[in-house]
């Protein structure tokens, strides 16, 4: 056997008993990219496609647990769209539909890619990426997983299992900027979440550094300057300050999609646009419940 | 390889349907990837990574000793010319000593399987001494000789009336274009089969297999009856497959193995494997009187041909000759130089250096009209060419030349109705990436019309050759013209049964064997030249069977006429239905047509180098976010000259597909070069549009003023949709954000942070604006 | 070459034996090369165009990102899978012949994959739920013009 079918971990990790050097197989929309350009020629692989503990999700608590092999589509259903806006806003920007129909967060997370789409709302929302092996369980924040461009802490023999994220935490706002409409990677990204009741403010950047960046200075400006009380920013000009302090965070390249100049520029937009539009309709939201 | 019937009667004028249409949306049409032979191997082209390099030496012997290998071929084992070229053969077919490309073919390999083939590639050691690239080409004008045949691959002036002439207006701009692809969907690929007779079967999807042909016969050191070149289904051309791609070396690699053998490009071989829109960098400055009429054009247009000629030469005269646009201009002073360098060679691409300069006079009309305070479609009105004005060539325009036509029916056209300030989100710039805010969306219209020579030029002796043979109220149509897309099997089959009234229309192979050239599918000439022969010959079919029936019903054959499929006399004592009319009787005729002869430009640029010219407007509405630069598409308004309507969704596919690729180069579309180096060779980074992306497109009018001398009274329509369109889109940012954006595409950062220094990037132009008068 | 395997796929209602396949060949790759099924098309090998699009378990997919081997057990549907009889043309694929939503057809394969997909999950979509359906398939030629109209017409014909 040189391509294995696990339907659950124990299978999958007997697999690699078998073939230590087996590469993970998710969605294959990276993976295969690598494959058919010879860029990757795996020995063996391990396909998490069947196995059961990667799939679907569920509500424990105030969390909601994702299995690492849901797709973006199923990411964009409904139900879970009203636990978790910005993952499903993400999800919706991810490629085609082809794409999100094969494409799964696990994947997402094991590639790494500074320009990943869910990676900023993971970041904003203080995920926890649930990472097993044969030994056991560990539970990493997304910076202790990703570490660099394409890189993660992963050890040969681990697989993602479980995203764990706090439902229904405040408002959300994703935010791509790309040249075309569809199946783009992303030039700058940006995850906006400002969590009322915890009376913080979490901003995440992607596709501006080699990984993605929580710009905290503003963060913690920004929390500093909203009245949580009404739920209101009284000193409207912070909002500006807000985004200089984002672009300011950012530590962006120049490549052959975009320049340093711009991806810089578009954090700082996307990162105000987003805390309005939470503003507003919030303020919308408010005076519909009052009347 | 296909031998198609019709379904579905149907005349000149109707939207028939197309006779491949079948098997084509049930999967089942076979384009050049889809062929197999049983023991076919798998070929493979071995590429240079380098944009510039001399080869001190290449050792093969790793890919030999690899199981399943069973060929691997170098310059040295071509047998006759080394080299091949559209207008002169100054392209290695295996480059030697030098490369001047990054892709440059360098070996080949036949493999049993295409893995073994790609390892068997990369176990080919080259050892390359790379040399810096020369990547500007206003500097390779005059630089050091990266070629034999020099740096400057063509020049061509063009010189009218008083060079020192001036006007009271007068506006200057430098403008440039990226470097556009194809894009078509359908890899380069083929199948070649050797044959008993020691010559060569492909199987091939191409532009002009006689061209493949001749060019073919000299490498291989085989007489053109030995190589028969076949048309293999077309996945798309617009000028990338009008160059040779793989045939040599695929046909070598057959014959030196004793199989067939097969080879597929990837996307990324693609982008590298065939020709692309040159990239031009232009200076223009423009005179015009006080009430706007132009008074002189100057312009200096220089143009990235890359590493080797392909057809620089005619676009090169293109740019040149259409330099001002479709405008009265009494005097002009006009240069164009097509420079080598070892980026990627250009050549064909939908448009054909006509694109090109009008994104510059286009820019310069608006400019023009701002300084003089007056509407930019009044002074396009005021200056527009109609029928016996001459253009700066000093030919006069003896055809229709509905140009002012085109420009008010379309710009009258009526607005797109909606308002950025309350569109639904995922509808704003940005779309699904909900990146827009309302307030900071501005909504700009933007305007162009273009000039298109249609056909060859410059006193080319350009031929089709088409055969009709009728048995029994079948008819058979013999010619090599390519199908790509565009719908030539429809016309063949509508021409066919206009003129013989006949039903069935079967449409043979097409193939190099048995029948002479058709020319290219390209230049917007394959309606008329092959249209023209198919009708040619149908016509002398039709002649023939009149005097067949005349004889046997005793009466003159000029008293006969085709009605209803029916040959029928004119006191209708003769009425026979045409599959009865002549029976046992084959008859058929081969024609080859011709266009009335054209000349050479002289040295300043002067003659009556082109049969004809089409006409094309565009207005496009944007809607810009001013903060973020990203751009949407809303609409796209059109009128088109083009003589006569021969099928009309065929012809609206031609305009909206024409428009896409328009849209693509306004906002989009880039080969990115960094020294020489392709960055994004692939669709993750190379992007056109998805449905996304387009928007609808508003058909203002399809103005039919039958050509004179055009067989059916029609123009081809396939190039003046990308010949404006890119212009105006941009035009309509420009009006949307006030920005000057000289070049195309507009980058999200050109009006993002047009206020700042640009940062430096890959991105950026090599000539920095270099060139000059 | 090493690294060779054999499974077993299940395309168009039929069980397929792949032998002596080298494991990194796509799902694509087998369909053409191995199972006498070329209609998905290969203009990009990279998940960006579409014209490899498939339904697996019911989901349209590109096949050229799908490792053939991982797609034992599946459900796999082609574009000759949806295609009646021996000539007949389904409603969608008729609908692209009539309005000219075909030009040099290599997307077309792919595109009446998508449709098909589309209309099955959302019989009445609005045009921009269209455009975002076929997003994901790239046309070279058209310009989408046509292709959306053969949508529209298959709707409205599907609904009178």
């Amino acid at each position: 056997m040189l391509v294995f079918l696990p339907d659950s971990l124990d299978e999958a990790f007997e697999a690699f008993e078998q073939c230590p050097d087996a590469q993970l197989l998710a969605g294959g929309t990276d993976f295969m990219v690598e494959v058919n350009y010879a860029h990757r020629r795996p020995p063996s692989v391990v396909c998490l496609r069947k196995v059961g503990e990667l799939c679907g999700w569920r509500r424990d608590g105030a969390e909601v647990v994702l299995g690492a092999g849901m797709t973006f589509t199923e990411l964009m259903d409904p139900r879970l769209s009203d636990l978790l806006p910005g993952l499903a806003q993400a999800s919706r920007t991810v490629g085609s539909p082809q794409i999100r129909n094969a494409g799964t967060l696990g994947g997402n997370l094991g590639t790494a890619s500074p320009a990943g789409d869910s990676l900023p709302v993971l970041s904003a929302l203080d995920a926890t990426i649930v990472v097993a092996s044969r030994h056991g369980r560990r539970s990493l924040q997304l910076d202790e997983l990703v570490v660099g461009p394409k890189r993660t802490t992963l050890e040969p023999g681990e697989i993602i299992v479980e995203i764990r994220a706090p439902a229904q935490m405040g408002s959300q706002e994703f935010l791509k900027v790309g040249t075309r409409n569809a199946m783009v990677i992303a030039v700058a990204n940006v995850a906006l979440v400002v969590d009322w009741a915890g009376q913080s403010v979490r901003c995440a950047l992607g596709s501006v550094g080699p990984v993605v960046i929580r710009a905290r200075a503003a963060e913690q400006f920004i929390s500093s300057r909203i009245d949580w009380t009404t739920r209101t920013l009284p000193d409207e000009s912070a909002a500006a300050e807000f985004a200089d302090l984002v672009r300011a965070a950012a530590r962006p390249i120049d490549d052959h999609r975009s320049t340093a100049d711009y991806r810089r520029h578009a954090v700082g937009v996307c990162s105000f646009r987003a805390l309005r539009r939470i503003l507003a309709n919030h303020r919308d939201d408010t005076l519909g419940r009052a009347s | 390889m296909s031998t198609v019937t019709t379904r579905r009667p149907g005349r000149l004028g109707e939207s028939v349907a197309r006779p491949d249409g079948v098997p084509k949306v049930r999967g089942e049409f076979a384009f050049s990837s889809d062929l197999y032979a049983e023991g076919m191997l798998w070929g493979h082209i071995v590429r240079s990574p380098h944009p510039a390099a001399v080869i001190r030496g290449i050792d093969v012997s790793g890919a030999l000793r690899i199981p399943g290998v069973r060929a691997v071929l170098t310059a040295d084992d071509v047998p006759g010319r080394k080299t091949f070229g559209l207008d002169y053969p100054d392209q290695p077919v295996f480059a030697w000593e030098v490369v001047r490309y990054l892709g440059e073919p360098v070996a080949a390999v036949a493999a049993d399987h295409p893995e073994t083939a790609r390892r068997a590639a990369t176990a080919i050691v080259v050892d390359y001494a790379p040399t810096e690239p020369l990547t500007d080409p206003v500097a390779a004008i005059d630089a050091d000789p990266i070629h034999p045949l020099g740096n400057v691959l063509y020049r061509q002036k063009v010189r009218r009336g008083d060079p020192d002439a001036v006007g009271a207006v007068v506006v200057e701009g430098r403008y440039e274009t990226g470097m556009q692809d194809q894009a078509q969907m359908g890899p380069e690929s083929g199948l070649a089969i050797p044959a008993e007779d020691g010559g060569i079967d492909l199987y091939i999807a191409t532009q002009w297999l006689h061209v493949d042909q001749e060019q073919m016969a000299a490498c291989l050191a085989l007489p053109l009856d030995k190589v028969r070149v076949h048309l293999a289904g077309v996945g798309g051309a617009f000028g990338a497959r009008e160059d040779l791609s793989m045939q040599v070396q695929i046909s070598l690699l057959a014959l030196r193995t004793d199989r067939p053998v097969k080879i597929v490009y990837d996307r990324e071989e693609s982008f590298l494997g065939h020709v692309h829109r040159h990239p031009s960098f232009m200076w223009y400055r423009h005179h015009a009187d006080s009430d706007g009429r132009l008074v002189k054009v100057e312009a200096r247009i220089v143009l990235d041909g890359g590493a080797y000629l392909s057809s620089s030469t005619a676009v090169t005269i293109n740019a040149a000759s259409f330099a001002p646009g479709p405008y009265r201009v009494p005097n002009a002073v006009v240069e164009a130089v097509a420079a080598r360098t070892n980026n990627p060679p250009c050549g064909a691409m939908r448009g054909f250096g006509a694109t090109q300069t009008c994104f510059a006079y286009e820019a310069q009309m608006d400019k023009l009209a701002e300084v003089l305070g007056l509407d930019p479609i009044e002074l396009r009105l005021r200056n527009a060419l109609k029928p016996g004005d001459t253009l700066i060539t000093g030919q006069v325009l003896r055809g229709a030349a509905p140009v002012a036509e085109v420009i008010r029916t379309c710009a009258s056209a009526p607005l797109p109705a909606g308002d950025p300030a309350t569109m639904t989100e995922i509808a704003l710039p940005g779309g699904a990436g909900r990146t827009a805010d309302h307030n900071r969306v501005r909504r700009g219209v933007g305007f162009a019309v273009g000039i298109k020579n249609l056909m060859f030029s410059g006193g080319f002796d350009d031929a089709s050759e088409a055969r009709c043979r009728l048995e029994d109220g079948v008819a058979t149509i013999t010619c090599a013209a390519v199908e790509v897309g565009q719908g030539f099997v429809t016309l063949a089959q509508q021409i066919t049964r206009e003129v013989l009234g006949v039903e069935d229309v079967i449409l043979a192979p097409v193939g190099t064997v048995g029948i002479g050239s058709a020319g290219s599918t390209s230049a917007s000439r394959q309606t008329w030249m092959s249209g023209g022969a198919v009708q040619a010959a149908c016509l002398a079919v039709r002649k023939r069977l009149f005097e067949s029936v005349a004889s046997r019903h005793g009466v003159a054959p000029e008293t006969l006429e085709i009605l209803d499929g029916r040959v029928v006399s004119l006191d209708r004592a003769v009425d026979v239905a045409v599959a009865e009319a002549a029976p046992g009787e084959v008859l058929e005729e081969t024609v080859n047509f011709r266009h009335p002869p054209t000349a050479e430009l002289d040295e300043n640029g002067q003659g009556d180098a082109n049969v004809s010219f089409a006409f094309a407007a565009h207005r496009a509405v944007v809607d810009v976010d001013l903060d973020l630069g990203l751009v949407k598409v809303v609409e796209i308004t059109t009128s088109q000259d083009v003589g006569r309507v021969l099928n009309p969704v065929q012809l609206i596919g031609q305009l909206e597909g024409g428009i896409a690729q328009g849209v693509g180069l306004a906002v989009m579309e880039e080969v990115v070069l960094d020294h020489g180096r392709v960055r994004n060779p692939s669709f993750t980074d190379y992007v056109i549009p998805t449905a996304l992306d387009m928007p609808p497109v508003q058909i203002a009018a399809l103005i039919e003023e039958p050509e004179p001398g055009s067989p059916m009274g029609a123009k081809g329509a396939g190039e003046p949709p990308l010949v404006s369109s890119a212009s105006a889109v941009v035009a309509a940012i420009r009006a949307a954000t006030g920005l000057e954006l000289s070049r195309a595409p507009v980058r999200p950062q050109d009006i993002a942070l047009a206020g700042q220094a640009p940062s430096q990037g890959p991105v950026s132009s090599p000539t920095n604006g270099k060139v000059s008068p | 070459m090493s690294e060779l395997i054999n499974y077993r796929l299940h395309v168009n209602g039929v069980e397929h034996e792949v032998a002596d396949a080298w494991l990194g060949e796509s799902l694509l790759y087998v369909l053409r090369e191995r199972l006498g099924l070329p209609g998905s098309k290969n203009a990009c090998l990279q998940g960006e165009c579409g014209s490899c699009s498939v339904l697996m378990d019911g989901k349209v997919v590109c096949s050229c990102m799908v490792l053939a081997a991982s797609a034992v057990g599946a459900d796999i549907v082609t574009v000759e899978g949806l295609s009646p009889g021996e000539q007949d043309l389904s409603d969608i694929q008729a609908a692209f012949l009539a309005e000219g939503g075909v030009q040099c057809g290599f997307c077309t394969p792919g595109l009446v994959v998508s449709v098909h997909d589309l209309l099955e999950h959302n019989p009445d979509p609005t045009e921009l739920e269209v455009r975002e359906a076929i997003s994901g398939n790239l046309c070279r030629c058209t310009g989408y013009g046509r292709i959306l109209a053969a949508v529209r017409a298959t709707q409205e014909s599907r609904q009178g």
